[in-house]
């Protein structure tokens, strides 16, 4: 048997698709239903692999699927355009940023982030990432990774959740904007005097 | 003159489909005399390739320089 399969390597595969597909989904329960059906769907002894790689490649393809499924069928019930509590106040802080002229407040425009590329490399940086994407809103979430993570066209993003082009927009800046907000305050500027 | 509100919209809607050439100028006179915004638009640019690479360290392998 390949050593692809040894049971701490698939331990390691489950345990990283698991952190995906929760990130995602927001729920550990249907996170751990969507990782079950893909490692089945990818175990079930019908394909050969060339090496752990091609195992992880295949494994996080049917995972996205089963991820989407899950979006698809929950955003039956839930309501993705109605505003919570938390995105009001992300909207309010966002316009908190800005004069009456709606150009940037003194002080509170976006700072240069230096060479960000080098967070890239940082596992820390990496922690602090996902604290951030934690940290939004689970609609807001769930749109921006459908665009971000499962490479959906914003159409199709729309289409899926069921929302209006110009909504899927206004939410996905709101997520953009949270998470730049986020990764300055927590990541580039800490340690930084500005505020 | 955008707003630096409207341009914050207009480069996220960049990043989800092709700006006008209409839209391209006004975002590049705006950038001429806004810093801030110069900075918004590095920092939707790296969001891209950070999530980018999220995802590709996640579903590959020792596949670092991708
Ligand atoms: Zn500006």
């Amino acid at each position: 048997m390949n050593d692809c399969f040894a049971p701490e390597a698939l331990e390691a595969l489950r345990r990283d698709m698991l952190r995906f597909a929760s990130l995602q989904l927001r729920d550990d329960a249907a996170a751990e239903d969507a990782v079950q059906e893909a490692l089945a769907a990818a175990l079930d002894g019908k394909r050969k692999f060339e090496g752990r790689a091609a195992l992880k490649t295949w494994v996080f393809a049917i995972l996205r699927n089963k991820i989407v499924d899950a979006i698809r069928q929950r955003s039956r019930s839930v309501n993705v355009s109605s505003l919570s509590a938390e995105e009001e106040a992300m909207d309010e802080t966002f316009d908190s940023l800005f004069k009456p002229n709606a150009h940037w407040n003194p002080g509170k425009g976006p700072k240069a982030w230096g060479d960000p590329e080098a967070a890239l490399g940082q596992e820390q940086f990496w922690a602090v990432f996902e604290a951030c994407l934690k940290y939004l809103p689970a609609n807001t979430a769930r749109v921006f990774m459908m665009r971000e993570f499962l490479e959906f066209d914003t159409d199709e993003v729309c289409a899926e959740l069921k929302i209006s082009s110009s909504n899927c927009h206004v939410i996905l800046h709101r997520a953009r904007n949270g998470l730049r907000r986020c990764l300055e305050q927590n990541w580039f500027a800490a340690g930084a005097s500005s505020c | 003159m955008l707003t630096c509100k409207e341009v914050t919209h207009l480069l996220s809607e960049g990043q989800d489909r092709k700006l006008t050439v209409a839209e391209r100028v006004r975002l590049e006179m705006h950038f001429l005399v806004c810093e801030g915004c110069g900075n918004f638009r590095k920092q939707m640019d790296f969001l891209r390739a950070a999530c980018r690479r999220y995802v590709g360290e996640r579903s590959r392998d020792d596949d670092r320089n991708d």
